[in-house]
C-alpha cells in the first residue's frame, strides 16, 4: 500500500460474449492486421541508417590538435563530473623530447571510459576545459563480454589519418567564441 | 576592550587586534578573504590587499571615515570602529580590481597545477573575481625549479604572499630563502638553489596560497578531488606529529599539515612525516576530515548529505525569519 493506488480484484463470472471467446479474438486480429498496412518502424541496420541528430551523443572521441597532440591534459574534471563515475584516468608527466604527442606538461598515460556506464550525457564534454573529449554521432557497438566495454586511449584517441569532426555539434556561440584568437584558451 | 562594528555586527576585542582578526571572531561571510596573512606566522600581511576593507567610521574619538580602503589585516581596531565589507559596493569592487591585478601574471594551468581543487585563489577568484581578463600581454614564463629533494617551485604561479620566506625565517635559525628582483621580475629565491634541508621547510606547501611550492612526492599523483583527506597522527620525535593523510584506497597520497577553516595550519609538521611515511600502517587514522562541502574535494564524500541536509534547513528557517524581518534594514548577523 505505498502508493494507495492498489485495487482489490474481483472474479466475476463471464457473460456469455466474454465466454465465446470469438468476439475478442477478431479483435486482437484486427489489431495485428491493421499494423501490416501501416510504415514500418524498423529498418534494416546497418545497411539502411537513420538520420542523426546534429547533437546526436554517441561514442566518445579524445581530440588531438592540428600539431597532432594530445589535447587531455588529465585535469579530471570529466571524471568528475560523470555522473555515473564512468571514467579513470592516470596522469603522467611529459618528458622531454616529447612536446609533439602532448600538449601540456602533464598528460593521460591512461584514460578509460567504461562504456556499459556510461549514460552519455554529454557532461564529460560540458566541463573539458581543453576540448579535448567530445561525444560523436557514432553508434557504441554491442559486444558479448564485458571486458571489452573499457575503452582506453586505443580507442578514444583519434588518429591524424581519420580525424573525427566534431565542428557541426558546436553552437553558434561556441563557433563565435573560438574566432576570438586573443583570448588564451583559442590559442595555438 | 575597543568595540567594532563590522557589517553591523559589533563585537568587543582585545586592544591591539586587527580588523581581519576581529571580523574572524565574529565569524561567517563578512570575514574579508586573506592570501598573505597567515595568523600562524608572525608579520605576515598587507602584500596582497585581498583584505581590504571600508573604515566608514574611524573611531568614537575622531568619527572621520579613512579616505582609501584599508587592509585589514594591518590595521588595528578603534574603539567605535565601523567596518564595511560586504555592504559597500564600491568596496567590492575594489576587491575584484585587486584580484585582477593578482591574476595578471598567474597562468590559467590550473587543469595541471596540483593545488587546483584547494587553492586559495582559485577560490578567490571565484567569489570576487571577473570572468574575463583585460591584460593583453604576455605572462611572465619561469621553468619549475626543485627546492631541495622534495619541493617543485613554479615561479610563474606566485603571486608574491611572501608566507614562504616568512615561514622560512621564523622556523629556521638561518635564512636560506628570500625574494629577488622587484615588482613582475621579483621571484622567490633560494639563493642559486641552495637546498633547504631544514626539517620542517616541508610546511612552506602548506603556507603556499596557489601551486607555486607543491610537493614532489605527490606531483601528477592524483587530483585532490580523488582522494579521501583523513585525520591521522603518529609518534614522532620532531613534530606533533598531528596530519591530515590524503588516501586512494590503501595508499597515502600524500601527507599535508590540518588547517583550519581559514586554510592555515593547525600544527606544522616535520618532513620525514610529510615525505616518508607513506603508508596506511605508518599512521592511526582518527576519522575522515570534514570538507565543507562548498569545495570540490567533499565530492562523493557522503558525510556531507547530513551537513547539506543540516543547511538546507537553516537556510529555509532564515528565509523564514527575513519574511519576518523585512524592513528593518540591518543586516542581519545570523545571515552567513
Amino acid at each position: 500500500m505505498l502508493t494507495n493506488r492498489s485495487q482489490t480484484v474481483a472474479k466475476k463470472e463471464m457473460t456469455l460474449v466474454e465466454r465465446l471467446y470469438l468476439p475478442a479474438i477478431l479483435h486482437g486480429m484486427k489489431i495485428t492486421v491493421s499494423h501490416f498496412f501501416k510504415k514500418k518502424v524498423t529498418i534494416n541496420y546497418p545497411e539502411e541508417r537513420r538520420e542523426f541528430a546534429k547533437v546526436y551523443r554517441g561514442q566518445h572521441v579524445l581530440k588531438r590538435d592540428d600539431k597532432g597532440a594530445e589535447r587531455c591534459t588529465a585535469c579530471g574534471l570529466c571524471a568528475v563530473a560523470c555522473p555515473a563515475e564512468a571514467i579513470t584516468m592516470v596522469a603522467s608527466e611529459r618528458k622531454k623530447g616529447e612536446e609533439n604527442l602532448y600538449r601540456e606538461e602533464k598528460y593521460a598515460s591512461v584514460y578509460e571510459i567504461n562504456m556499459l556506464r556510461c549514460i552519455f550525457c554529454g557532461l564529460c564534454e560540458d566541463a573539458c576545459p581543453k576540448e579535448a573529449i567530445f561525444l560523436t554521432d557514432r553508434i557504441v557497438p554491442s559486444t558479448f563480454d564485458r571486458g571489452s566495454n573499457i575503452y582506453g586511449k586505443d580507442i578514444l584517441v583519434e588518429t591524424m589519418e581519420k580525424r573525427i569532426d566534431i565542428s557541426p555539434r558546436q553552437t553558434k556561440e561556441v563557433l563565435d567564441f573560438k574566432t576570438h584568437k586573443e583570448y588564451a584558451h583559442n590559442k595555438l | 576592550m575597543p568595540k567594532v562594528t563590522i557589517d553591523g555586527q559589533t563585537i568587543e576585542v582585545p586592544n591591539g587586534t586587527t580588523i581581519l582578526e576581529a571580523a574572524r571572531m565574529i565569524g561567517g561571510k563578512s570575514v574579508p578573504p586573506a592570501m598573505c596573512y597567515y595568523s600562524k606566522l608572525k608579520e605576515t600581511g598587507g602584500y596582497c590587499r585581498t583584505c581590504i576593507v571600508n573604515v566608514s567610521k574611524g573611531s568614537e574619538k575622531d568619527p572621520r571615515p579613512m579616505p582609501k580602503p584599508v587592509p585589514s589585516c594591518r590595521t588595528t581596531v578603534m574603539d567605535g570602529m565601523e567596518v564595511q565589507n560586504l555592504t559597500s559596493p564600491a568596496l567590492l569592487e575594489a576587491r575584484a580590481g585587486v584580484v585582477e591585478f593578482l591574476l595578471l601574471n598567474h597562468p590559467l594551468d590550473c587543469p595541471i597545477c596540483d593545488q587546483a581543487g584547494e587553492c586559495h585563489l582559485q577560490d578567490l577568484g571565484y567569489e570576487n573575481g571577473k570572468s574575463k581578463t583585460r591584460y593583453e600581454f604576455a605572462r611572465r614564463e619561469f621553468e619549475p625549479i626543485d627546492i631541495g629533494e622534495k619541493i617543485k617551485l613554479h615561479m610563474k604561479r606566485c603571486i608574491h604572499c611572501f608566507r614562504c620566506v616568512k615561514l622560512a625565517d621564523q622556523l629556521t635559525p638561518n635564512r636560506y630563502q628570500g625574494m629577488l628582483n622587484r615588482g613582475d621580475h621579483s621571484e622567490i629565491s633560494t639563493y642559486i638553489q641552495h637546498a633547504v634541508d631544514n626539517e620542517f621547510s616541508g610546511n612552506m606547501i602548506d603556507v603556499c596560497p596557489v601551486g607555486a611550492l607543491t610537493d614532489k612526492t605527490f606531483r601528477f599523483k592524483s587530483r585532490v578531488w580523488f582522494v579521501k583527506p583523513e585525520d591521522a597522527h603518529r609518534k614522532c620525535p620532531t613534530c606533533a606529529g598531528k596530519a591530515r593523510i590524503w588516501l586512494k584506497g590503501e595508499e597515502v597520497l600524500r601527507v599535508t599539515g590540518r588547517k583550519d577553516k581559514y586554510g592555515e595550519v593547525i600544527d606544522w609538521i616535520c618532513n620525514e612525516c610529510r615525505f616518508d611515511k607513506k603508508k596506511t600502517s605508518d599512521w592511526v587514522i582518527e576519522g575522515p576530515t570534514h570538507i565543507d562541502h562548498h569545495s570540490v574535494i567533499s565530492m562523493n564524500h557522503y558525510e556531507t548529505l547530513v551537513d547539506l541536509k543540516h543547511e538546507t534547513d537553516n537556510h529555509r528557517k532564515q528565509l523564514t525569519n527575513k519574511k519576518v524581518n523585512l524592513g528593518q534594514g540591518a543586516l542581519d548577523p545570523n545571515n552567513s
